[in-house]
């Protein structure tokens, strides 16, 4: 996998390589968070889409400075709003505990959800309203704290925690094609409300220049030491420049083209760090006797009920956990693009195509999971130049102005799907287990 | 007057188009149910399928054009929806042959056979992507109105004008005729009875002597129907493009399941609760009020529950509630 990420660097441009290597780093994580699910536990969550865009949400509302004018404006109004919403639940949760279950409880709990959600909308609305209205161009919503994004890889994790505490609630009680289709409609409406609730995100109109934890390109073309570093890497290529003017101008393309490079390994850096303090405690956590028993719950949930272990509970603990894995990738994705678009979050690509990484890697397995990421992703990304050499390759024979050819060369970014269904219908059809199945010693 | 007005006002905006958008869904909703049904998994290719259908039709309707064939008013599509029902049961079979009929016989759990399905969805999107292009498409041709707001108030004098669209006609009534034959046969004929018997105990089933090769054969048939027609109806009404159909299977899940899965009337039924419930939740009410209120008690906002923005959480909000209170769907389908 190395050798080939390598070698589009060599190829194509290092440029590319680094890019590709970074999101097979991210993908990595989300499927590990997905494993943990579905190859510890067996439980089926495809709603990774919306937990993604919870960690990149989180990413804005860290290291974005706080509008104050905007505070100003509505701030009150969001608060007042948000304690209604504590009160509610607050009172909600004291029905539950205080009366027995009845037709009565039930009305009145959906009477309750339904007077707050209208009480809500009313005391919010101006609020918003006035939010919005504050210089819409540039900003128009809350803002965040202002504190360096690497803090929202954390929080990211706690707000995909947080929703999927609130989802396994609701819906881990659900037959395995029902939790799928349940949690795929929950992170829509999640997407939904981020993608419209405009005060808080900004919605469409998407959130651009997040801080970075690396240093900026154009800064980077200024400093000293770089400019140096670059020299003494390419001193050969340089000296072989006679004149000094044409040098400098090769100095020049070199120092733009490294900064760039440098930047991307320091995400790179960044992103491996993740990988690997989350791989060892996946790896430890799966030969622990916790991780034997939740393979037993996989395996045989009634036994294990009747074992004395809390079935319900687990699952809640592990649906908890995986979601907030992804939220951290949620949060790397956004730390490294640098913007928080809602719109793009869609479920082909943050919800199947995680999935085929899962399957083809090998579930329940870690290692598997990392190398699912970057098997799918490196093709993802690569499909297009790969279909594109092969149906020049079979239709060398056809003139360029043959009607089905150039169809063809043009629908080849549409070739990546293909490539992805007929991965994943052979890996489920002749090696179900993927790449690399799931081993467990026993010691 | 004005509450006449206000009748037409709600016609004109609630009623027509949800009966419409609610009749497409329903045709999608009893395909799923069907396959949960008799094949049992949960079809996550659904809203490509459809697109797979559409895109035949929309070929044939092309083909038709160019050679000069029309229906006058009607639309060509409707003439080329027949070959494309064709087209869509023959690339069925052939998926079920090649990728489905290896898990049947394995007897895989249904979760297996739903992550297979999504290798369907990959491949049959970019099948349909290859041929059309990601594009939006129209191919709706002939008259377009049967009745024009215009005309509507010059006609009756009022101020609300009611707009009928072929399409909207067209899409109710091949829904209409459609489900009472398809609900005739199940019901009625010997084959759709051992469908049923089929969905109920597959052993028994077996027992009794029903052959499951022609259960499955037929179950893919009436799929492609009701996938093509679903489809080509919502294209003749919309317009066309892959990316939407795969958004719809979402909605199309969620009348699914409020209907109770595995029983096709329920799933009927989802798709108009479903389609009823996103737009008078997102409709602003404003001039309905107006309307009907005396002047001094007019509304100064627009009286609109959510914003049309959450048309799609509507209808998911109301699959997860179901999910939680009643798993087995409000018309009673399998217990989940």
């Amino acid at each position: 996998m190395m050798v080939l990420i390598l070698m589009v660097g060599i190829f194509q441009s290092w440029n590319i390589a680094l890019s590709i290597f970074n999101l097979c780093l991210i993908s990595a994580v989300m499927t590990m968070g997905a494993n943990i699910q579905w190859g510890y536990a067996g439980l089926i969550n495809f709603g990774i889409m919306g937990y993604t865009a919870l960690g990149g949400l989180a990413a804005v509302l860290i290291s974005v400075d706080p509008v104050q004018e905007a505070w100003r404006a509505g701030g009150f109004d969001i608060l007042m709003s948000l304690w209604l919403i504590v009160v509610m639940v607050l009172v909600i949760r004291f029905i539950l505990k205080r009366f027995e279950k009845s037709k009565i409880r039930t009305y009145s709990i959906a009477a309750i959800i339904i007077s707050g959600i209208l009480l809500i909308r009313f005391s919010a609305e101006p609020g918003i309203e006035a939010i919005e209205a504050v210089d819409p161009a540039k900003t128009g919503f809350l803002g965040g704290f202002g504190l360096p994004i690497i803090f929202s890889w954390i929080v990211g994790a706690l707000f995909a925690g947080g929703l999927a505490f609130i989802v396994g609630k609701v819906a881990l009680g659900l037959r395995a094609d029902y939790l799928a289709i349940a949690t795929l409609l929950i992170s829509e409406i999640v997407i939904a409300i981020i993608k419209h609730e405009d005060w808080l995100t900004r919605g469409v109109k998407n959130v651009i220049g997040l801080k970075r934890p690396a240093p900026y390109e154009v800064d980077l073309q200024t400093t000293d030491w770089f400019i140096k570093l670059v020299e003494k890497f390419n001193a050969g290529k340089l000296s072989v420049i006679d004149n000094l003017a044409d040098r400098q101008a090769a100095l020049n393309q070199l120092v733009i083209e490294g900064s760039s490079v440098f930047v991307k390994l320091c995400y790179s850096g960044l992103f491996l760090v993740v990988v690997i303090i989350l791989l060892i405690l996946t790896q430890k956590a799966l030969y622990s006797p916790w991780g034997r028993m939740m393979r037993a719950i996989r395996d045989n949930e009634e036994a294990a009920n009747a074992m004395g272990k809390n079935v319900v509970k687990q699952h809640l603990l592990i649906f908890i956990l995986g979601s907030a894995i992804v939220g951290i990738a949620g949060a790397m994705l956004v730390t490294q693009d640098g913007l928080f678009t809602p719109g793009s979050y869609r479920p082909m690509r943050y919800t199947f195509l995680i999935w085929v990484m899962v399957i083809v890697g090998g579930s329940g397995n870690n290692f598997g999971a990392i190398l699912g990421g970057f098997v799918v992703w490196f093709l993802w990304i690569e499909a297009a130049p790969i279909s594109l050499f092969l149906i020049n390759f079979f239709t060398a024979g056809i003139p360029e102005t043959n009607a089905l050819k150039a169809h063809l060369i043009e629908s080849v970014p549409y070739f990546r799907f293909l490539l992805m269904g007929l991965g994943l219908l052979f890996i489920m059809r002749y090696r179900p287990k993927g790449i690399l199945p799931e081993k467990i010693e026993i010691k | 007057m004005d509450f006449v007005n206000a009748i037409i006002l709600l016609l004109n905006y609630i009623f027509i188009p949800a009966l419409t958008y609610g009749s497409q869904l329903a045709l999608g909703a009893i395909f799923v149910t069907l396959i949960y049904g008799i094949l049992r998994f949960a079809n996550f290719a659904t809203g490509d399928m459809m697109s797979f259908g559409t895109m035949a039709t929309i070929l044939f309707t092309w083909y038709f054009q160019s050679l000069g064939v029309s229906l006058g008013v009607l639309p060509t599509a409707l003439l080329a929806i027949p070959f494309g029902i064709i087209f869509m049961i023959f690339y069925m079979l052939l998926i079920d042959k090649f990728v489905f009929k290896y898990y049947r016989n394995q007897k895989s759990p249904p979760v297996q056979f739903a992550m297979v399905s999504i290798g369907v969805m990959f491949v049959t999107q970019a099948v349909v992507r290859i041929i059309i292009g990601p594009g939006d498409r129209r191919f709706f041709d002939g008259e377009k109105f049967i009745i024009k707001a215009r005309e509507f108030k010059e006609m009756t004098g009022l101020n609300e004008g009611l707009a009928l669209k072929s399409t909207q006609v067209i899409t109710i009534f091949v829904t209409i005729v459609l489900v009472s034959l398809l609900f005739w046969f199940l019901n009625r004929t010997k084959t759709g009875k051992s469908m049923k018997a089929y969905s109920d105990n597959e052993d028994l089933a077996l027992l009794s002597g029903i052959d499951p090769k022609k259960i499955v054969l037929v179950t893919w048939v009436i799929a492609g129907i009701l996938a093509t027609i679903g489809g080509a109806l919502y294209g003749l009404d919309k317009s066309f493009k892959p990316f939407t159909y795969f958004n719809n299977m979402l909605p199309i899940f969620a009348a699914a399941i409020v209907g109770g899965i595995g029983n096709p009337f329920g799933a009927f039924l989802g798709g108009y609760v479903i389609a009823f419930s996103e737009i008078l939740l997102t409709y602003a009410y404003k001039k309905f009020f107006m309307y009907i209120l005396p002047e001094s008690m007019e509304p100064n906002s627009l009286v609109q529950l959510l914003s049309t923005d959450y048309k799609f959480a509507v209808s998911f909000s109301i699959l997860v509630i179901v999910l939680i209170y009643r798993p087995s769907g409000i018309f009673k389908g399998k217990v989940l």
